[in-house]
């Protein structure tokens, strides 16, 4: 209530980080739905072709989905260094580590770009005629298995975006030590796309 | 004035503000409007945009009932009549019920009715209308390109809209994107409410109309995130066939109808949830009484939005579900008309032994009671098992929706613009004419939908292209009643138009009402309030009403 006391008679202008926050976290609400309607989708299929879902799911690389996972988990917590480096007034170090973050974000879509090419490769893809000839099961399955991904990797596009942005707003002062909201629901967002991979990870890689 | 501390000399010129409309412009021209993070402004271009859909919508419905006032082809062929009906259908629910109240005036009001000078996030406001109106013009060109726009029905069910070859990924992707607006808005709303109430402003304080945005932003972020997947799924299906719902590839369609309801059920309650909320503004307004049972009609809004979100299956009671999941979904529809009776009950509680002014305002809210009665008691039949295989994809359903979603919502908006008209715009209308337009509104309203539920109940399914001879009475009635509504709503928007430009200057309290949006001078200035008010009273005191009546002369 304070904040809003504070404006002044002639500006729309105000600070509210509770409220900015408040927002964000909102935000992440829909888009665990925006996921939750997908992950629901594979439980009612995982249910109904359990043995073709099993056996499917042994064309997928357990060691790409292992590396990406490690990959994602540093990026979060390079991003949550990033975030308390700024915070205790180290802007050079922020830097670094958001540096890292944007590197592993890019890093995580190289190694997603040759699973899927390999992929490709074996004929492995919606539409085509090796995919068709396998059993409904298995046609779900890596349907499934392209949209969730292929969603998740929008999502870590969007994230790198937004994180890249972020680089520049700190290189240019824009967010600092006194006003690192943005930086902070930056954060939140990625740590999403963190933790819906870490749910993905074992739906398709590791339950057989 | 009564309801608060906030003081003005009542000729509403309390400062030397400008007002809204014209208060100093950083761009030119339209573009003043359009780049504006005004709430106010960005009420009114939800408004215009909102209203030009609705035209569109009501010249496609137009256009079925002259089609369909004669057996066999009348105006058009029966492809043209699937599409017409799935562009009426997509128009008017996502491009004007949805956004009709929370958008227009929930944007426009909500900030001032607690006290605020703007929404939590301006910008994020106006980004959701230039979606909104991004997402009317995709789904409307699918009118233009070749193939025609999409002939599935509003609803979009697989496999026919995977196979048909119309345009229905212009009408998926347009709803997506209005989707992600509905988002945006009851985000920000809710963070509104959350931060920027005023001091004082408890939440047993805030009007109504503010318990029912919040219930609403809630189901609008947690239901349509659902609908904004299942759809995109449909469009990657039609575009890479991956077989999620396709039943030629495995997938199940009863699945996508479950993720279809699951947003577009809780989406009826996006729908009806502010216009009870206008309704219980307006009611104890022109009744100069309290509003009964306060605690109750705000409870009840979060009750329908919660018990709503849970009953989407009773849509599917054909398609072969267990006989448990029907029974569970069938006793939770009629859960979810015990607070949507409460509401009723408490409306009426608030007219009995008050001094009720037939204003246009508060007969269209009249209407509401009535309308919404009707529509929601024919509802729970529907949600009776037994019956809905009788009733089932029938005119009943049809006569339903529309008693419910026009005769409630419709109304609702026309309620609500006929009551903050005066302090939108700092212009009174011609109340003579104005009832004059609700009467045809009224009359019009009924005969146009009443004779679906006699048809439906005689086994009229619903989305035909002709009838059998023995509907013929009823369906000539029915599209007289679609003139006389026409004629109703024209009189209404030229009464509007006229007042815009001829209207007598508006006081800032014209009608007497208690809660803030009426203590501020018509139509508001730019800030809202020259200083943030502190709140004392509650919302719907009366007990100054003298003084009220002082102000209204």
């Amino acid at each position: 209530m304070n904040q809003v006391a504070e404006v002044t008679a002639h500006s729309h202008i105000h600070r509210d980080d509770v409220g900015a926050k408040i927002g964000m976290w909102l935000f992440l609400f829909t888009e665990l739905i925006l996921f939750g309607g997908m992950f629901l989708a594979y439980a009612v299929y995982r249910f109904s072709y359990r043995d073709y879902f099993a056996l499917a799911s042994k064309e997928l690389d357990v060691f790409i989905g292992l590396i990406n996972t490690l990959v994602l988990l540093t990026s979060s917590l390079t991003m949550a260094m990033s975030i308390t480096a700024l915070r205790k007034g180290s802007k050079k170090l922020s830097l670094v580590f958001l540096g890292s973050t944007i590197f592993f974000a890019l890093l995580f879509l190289v190694n997603k770009y040759f699973e899927w090419s390999a992929k490709f490769h074996h004929g492995l893809f919606p539409g085509s005629n090796e995919l068709l000839s396998l059993s409904r099961g298995e046609i779900i399955y890596f349907g499934l298995y392209y949209v969730m991904t292929g969603l998740h990797a929008l999502h870590v596009i969007v994230g790198f975006v937004i994180l890249a942005f972020m680089f520049v707003f700190v290189v240019k002062g824009k967010v600092n030590q006194d006003y690192y909201i943005m930086l902070e629901n930056s954060g939140l967002y990625w740590h999403l796309v963190d933790i819906i991979w870490i749910f993905l990870f074992p739906l398709f890689y590791l339950i057989h | 004035m009564s309801a608060t501390t906030y003081s003005y000399d009542g000729n509403g010129s309390n400062s030397n503000h400008l007002d809204y409309l014209h208060s100093p412009k950083k761009y030119k021209g339209i573009f003043n409007w359009i780049f504006s993070t005004d709430h106010k402004k960005i009420g009114i271009l939800y408004l215009i945009s909102m209203l030009t859909f609705f035209a569109v919508g009501v010249i496609f419905g137009f256009l079925m009932r002259l089609e369909l006032i004669a057996p066999g082809r009348t105006i058009m062929d029966a492809q043209t009549y699937n599409q017409i009906f799935t562009l009426h259908g997509v128009i008017m629910i996502f491009l004007f019920i949805i956004p009709g109240l929370p958008a227009v005036f929930g944007n426009f009001f909500l900030p001032i009715m607690i006290g605020a000078r703007d929404v939590a996030f301006p910008r994020l406001n106006l980004f959701s209308w230039w979606l909104f109106v991004i997402g009317g013009f995709v789904a409307v060109t699918s009118l233009f390109l070749p193939g025609g726009p999409a002939d599935t029905g509003w609803t979009f069910y697989i496999p026919y809209s995977v196979r048909t070859s119309t345009n229905v990924i212009p009408a998926l992707m347009g709803a997506f994107i209005l989707g992600f607006s509905s988002i945006l808005t009851g985000l920000n709303f809710i963070t509104t409410i959350h931060r920027l109430r005023a001091p004082g402003m408890s939440w047993f304080k805030m009007p109504l109309f503010v318990w029912s945005l919040y219930a609403t932003g809630w189901v609008q972020i947690l239901a349509t995130p659902i609908v904004g997947i299942t759809l995109l799924l449909v469009s990657i299906e039609r575009w890479f066939g991956v077989g999620i719902f396709d039943p030629a590839l495995g997938g199940d369609p009863i699945l996508y109808q479950h993720l279809f309801w699951i947003y577009s059920h809780p989406a009826v309650y996006i729908m009806i949830l502010p216009a009870m909320g206008v309704i219980s503004e307006i009611i104890p307004v022109f009744a100069r009484r309290t509003i009964f049972g306060y605690r109750f009609i705000a409870f009840s809004s979060i009750a329908i939005a919660l018990v709503g979100s849970l009953v989407w299956a009773h849509h599917m009671f054909t398609v072969g579900m267990s006989g448990t999941a029907m029974w569970l979904f069938s006793l939770l529809t009629f859960l979810v008309a015990i607070p949507s009776a409460i509401k009723v009950f408490n409306w009426v509680a608030t007219l009995y032994k008050g001094s009720i002014e037939l204003e246009p305002p508060m007969l269209f809210a009249l209407a509401f009671i009535f309308n919404f009665s009707i529509g929601g008691f024919t509802g729970l039949m529907q949600g009776a098992l037994s019956l809905n295989i009788h009733i089932h994809d029938t005119y009943f359903i049809v006569g339903h929706f529309h008693y419910v979603m026009f005769g409630g919502t419709g109304f609702g908006i026309f309620a609500a613009l006929h009551h903050w008209f005066p302090k939108m715009f700092g212009r009174m209308y011609n109340k003579r004419v104005a009832k004059v337009s609700w009467l045809f509104m009224f009359v019009g309203f009924h005969l146009l939908y009443f004779p679906k539920f006699i048809m439906g109940y005689q086994g009229m399914p619903r989305r035909y292209y002709d009838f059998l001879p023995e509907f013929h009475t009823y369906q000539i009635i029915s599209t007289i009643g679609s003139w006389i509504l026409i004629i109703g709503l024209v009189i209404m928007f030229i009464n509007l138009i006229v007042a815009l430009r001829k209207g007598k200057a508006a006081p800032s309290n014209p009608w007497g009402g208690a809660t803030l949006e009426w203590a501020i001078p018509s139509p508001p200035t730019h800030e809202n309030f020259e200083k943030i008010p502190v709140i004392e009273k509650e919302p719907y005191d009366y007990s100054h009403y003298e003084l009220e009546e002082e102000v209204k002369n």
